[in-house]
């Protein structure tokens, strides 16, 4: 028998599930990880963090898995809590770092900011590691099952960019997975979470008309999207209408927030902590949240703060978390109540700028939720002709941990209800009922269960609109680069499997390296194959940069007449197409006119100009 | 034989339950105290250092080795071990217990107690699945029938006649429904409950 397998490549947690029959709900694979030196347990889902010992530090074959016998370094719990305490040899948020165009994606640059000695692996190696694992993890339990002869469906963030798309699924491989896995969008996946939790009650929960906005709030990450109910032939369909941007704010975020509010309160008092400490109050302040969030909670929570040494109760320091600080640091902090018309602040550009993580300048994620909403409107007239400002979401699936505050959730839905009431709109409804942990990877299950048996599907294809630029034909000016113009290759909503062509023909060079700047925007959903457009308001991706390599034979040997071969130096007229791969990747391609020669350009992911010095390590 | 300190009987009190349920040889040593018969010799001891054999098991019966390269499975007296050093892992319990709690207010300790109750009981729940031996409320009546298992029902009080018994259910008792200590790896010392830290 072959199962159906969702895999949620977090980045905090990773989660494997399982489906095994129509009928059956998807279940968790317990993910067997390395717990202290020498101990090996089960868990509900793998942390995403890779630790990368010292020699001697952990005693020979403390940290061996059953499928990794001579292991040097350890993933999971383990990498969680020993990283914790010494950070340099800890690498996370991998997955942030595999969507950051700004670095060499394939360099060996993590740890980030490691010191000199330690060992360091690329975004990609990391991404691998994790997938490597759950691999051999569902390999160990199901020896006869190989992964590669099952459905797999892979989740990726919906705002990843077709660069770190690819870049996933060739970590994928790196892993050893030989079929390419299906990748899924992850709020599509929460989506698919409930329909697989509700049944056939699905059709009577949502009508048609609805729109569904999916807010994911993870450990590091929160991502929109917002999922339309309409009618085809008489039966509801769901369509993926809007994705929003990629914003690394998350749980984590809260808890140090919190923390440092209870730090600086406790410094006043003539308290100080050190490195250990804090992380100690950060843990305790996320148990705090936990409670003071949770329905009837308390006015205070007691957080306590251990002595490392083996003096317990001499070394304890004692705090309290009362719930107007909880309401200013989190509520106000990350959920102000602010207009439907409020953006996200700029960031204050300074001087010289880091290469780490491109942190929001701006945590207040409803803030970011009025930009998202307001911008998804572009394109529908008939929301426009009712005087709407912004998509009026009727229904919110939350997902991801914080979203299990009920408080939480009645302060986004309140904000939202009270946006839609100021323009005559009513409160949106909240779908209940699926695991705030596990509805990602159980729903990546259930869709390669439809897939393979059918059932409703969301449709949607691209995300965003991609653009090439092109240099303006007009006078040189010396000591002024020529204007580029954007051209539409790929529009909004490409559907797997399809295929379009831009109309310009290039002349290109055979044997010599070209490069175009590559575009991308997640609002001009209009725009089609050809549109020209100023490439200020697009968000440029890594640029494609390839050598058209001299073919030695056509890649159809059917091709019959254009069956020349390409030499050096020639020039070749060629027109680009973008593909829609089947697993859901875009390709984009030159073709050469009146012929079948085909050259697939691929995506530069070094990164801009700086990130050389960090990543030395290229493949 | 010197009489135990509070703290050490308060920990052979937390341990002893344990050890009895999944150790047979030492629930029939502990049966036989209770019956009032003398120490038996112990047919094996703690190892100290895993790698040398404990001189005091007899010989007699020589025991099939089993070899496993990677995972040891958990022999019964490391069980108990391994538990404590995840209670003091999650839960600084050793610590707790080897602390003298005289000198400190009841602030205090309380303010510890939460960083032992709320770790141990992750820790345990981690590892173990317990559940009350019966279903019924504390306080309620109960009926024992003639026959009834006396390992999991243990009856006080006013005890006289023959079964059935009724009663007030002073105490639900707890059960472990299922044990799943973390597999052991090769290097792994089971007398080390916490190790010595040290900050470079």
């Amino acid at each position: 028998m072959t199962y159906a397998i969702g895999i949620d490549l977090g980045t905090t947690n990773c989660a494997l599930s399982f489906v095994t029959s129509a009928d059956s709900p998807p279940q968790a694979l317990p993910i067997p990880q390395v717990v202290a030196p020498s101990e090996v347990a089960p868990r509900r889902v793998m942390p995403s963090f890779l630790y990368l010992p010292a020699e001697a530090q952990f005693p020979p074959g403390s940290l061996s898995l059953a499928w990794y016998p001579n292991a040097r370094d350890v993933v999971g719990e383990l990498a969680r809590s020993q990283g914790a305490s010494t950070p340099g040899r800890l690498v996370s948020s991998a997955k942030s770092w595999l969507s950051h165009a700004g670095v060499d994606r394939r360099g060996e640059i993590l740890p980030w900011q490691a010191p000199e000695g330690v060992p360091r692996v690329s975004p990609l190696q990391a991404s691998a590691r994790y997938l490597g694992h759950l691999r051999a993890a569902w390999e160990h339990a199901h020896p006869d099952a190989p992964l590669d002869e099952q459905e797999v469906v892979l989740t990726v963030p919906a705002s990843f960019d077709p660069v770190a798309r690819e870049l996933t699924l060739e970590a994928a491989a790196l892993a050893g997975f030989d079929e390419p896995p299906r990748l899924l969008e992850e709020p599509q996946a929460a989506l698919y979470a409930w329909v697989a939790q509700r049944g056939a009650a699905w059709r009577s929960d949502v009508a048609v008309g609805d729109v569904i906005l999916v807010v994911d709030i993870g450990g590091g990450t929160t991502d929109f999207s917002l999922i339309a109910v309409r009618e085809d032939e008489g039966t509801l369909q769901l369509e993926r209408v809007a994705v929003g941007d990629h914003i690394l704010l998350g749980g984590d975020n809260m808890d140090l927030a919190l923390a440092y509010a209870v730090r600086a309160k406790m410094e006043a008092e003539g308290t100080t902590l050190d490195d250990w400490q804090l992380r100690a109050l950060t843990h305790s302040c996320r148990a705090g949240k936990e409670a003071l969030l949770g329905d009837g909670a308390p006015s205070t929570f007691p957080l306590v703060i251990p002595g490392r040494g083996s003096k317990l109760i001499g070394g304890t320091l004692r705090a309290e978390l009362r719930r107007e600080e909880l309401d200013a640091v989190l509520l106000e902090g990350f959920f102000p109540e602010v207009p439907v018309d409020a953006r996200p602040q700029a960031p204050r550009r300074m001087g010289l700028t880091t290469l780490g993580l491109p942190y929001p300048a701006d945590a207040a994620i409803t803030r970011h939720l009025a930009k998202f909403l307001g911008n998804a409107i572009a394109g529908h007239t008939a929301a426009e002709d009712h005087g709407h400002t912004f998509m009026h979401p009727t229904a919110i699936l939350f997902n991801g941990g914080v979203t299990r505050s009920p408080m939480i959730r009645e302060r986004i839905v309140g904000i939202v209800s009270h946006w839609a009431a100021a323009e005559g709109g009513t409160a949106p409804k909240v779908l209940e009922g699926t695991d705030a942990e596990l509805a990602v990877s159980h729903g990546a299950a259930y869709y390669a269960q439809i897939r393979r048996e059918g059932g409703v599907r969301i449709r949607g294809g691209t995300a965003q609109a991609f653009y090439v630029g092109i240099d303006r034909a007009e006078l040189a000016v010396p000591g002024i680069p020529p204007r580029v113009d954007a051209v539409c290759v790929a529009p909004f909503g490409m559907e797997e499997g399809s295929e379009v062509a831009l109309p310009q023909p290039f002349g290109l060079v055979v044997g010599e390296p070209v490069s175009f700047r590559f575009f991308g925007s997640s609002t001009r959903r209009d725009d089609a194959v050809g549109t020209v457009t100023s490439p200020t308001q697009l968000t440029e991706l890594a640029p494609i940069e390839t050598t058209l390599e001299a073919l030695r034979a056509p890649e159809d040997p059917e091709a019959g007449g254009a069956a020349t071969d390409a030499a050096e130096g020639e020039i070749v007229q060629v027109r680009l197409h973008a593909h829609v791969t089947e697993v859901g990747m875009l390709e984009l391609s030159a073709v050469e006119d009146g012929a079948e020669r085909r050259w697939q350009l691929s995506f530069d992911v070094r990164g801009q100009g700086q990130g050389q010095g960090q990543g030395q390590g290229q493949e | 034989m010197e009489p135990l300190s509070f703290g050490a009987r308060l920990w052979l009190a937390f341990l002893l339950p344990f050890r009895v349920l999944f150790d047979a040889v030492l629930a029939a040593r502990v049966a036989a105290v209770a019956r009032g018969q003398a120490l038996a010799p112990l047919p094996s001891a703690i190892e100290t250092r895993p790698e040398t054999k404990p001189e005091l098991a007899p010989k007699a019966k020589p025991e099939p080795k089993v070899i496993e390269p990677e995972v040891v499975a958990p022999a019964p007296d490391r069980t108990a071990l391994q538990l404590l050093a995840i209670l003091q892992r999650e839960g600084r319990f050793v610590d707790f217990l080897q602390e003298d709690v005289s000198s400190f207010s009841d602030a205090d300790i309380g303010a510890a107690a939460r960083v032992v109750h709320e770790g141990c009981k992750r820790g345990l729940r981690d590892v173990l699945t317990l559940a009350p031996v019966r279903t019924e409320a504390e306080g309620a009546k109960v009926e024992l029938p003639v026959g009834f298992d006396a390992r999991r029902t243990r009856v006080t009080g006013n005890v006289t006649g023959e079964p059935p018994f009724n009663g007030t259910l002073a105490h639900p008792g707890w059960r472990a429904e299922a044990l799943r200590l973390p597999e052991l790896t090769a290097g792994h010392d089971p007398t080390i409950i916490a190790p010595a830290e040290v900050e470079l």
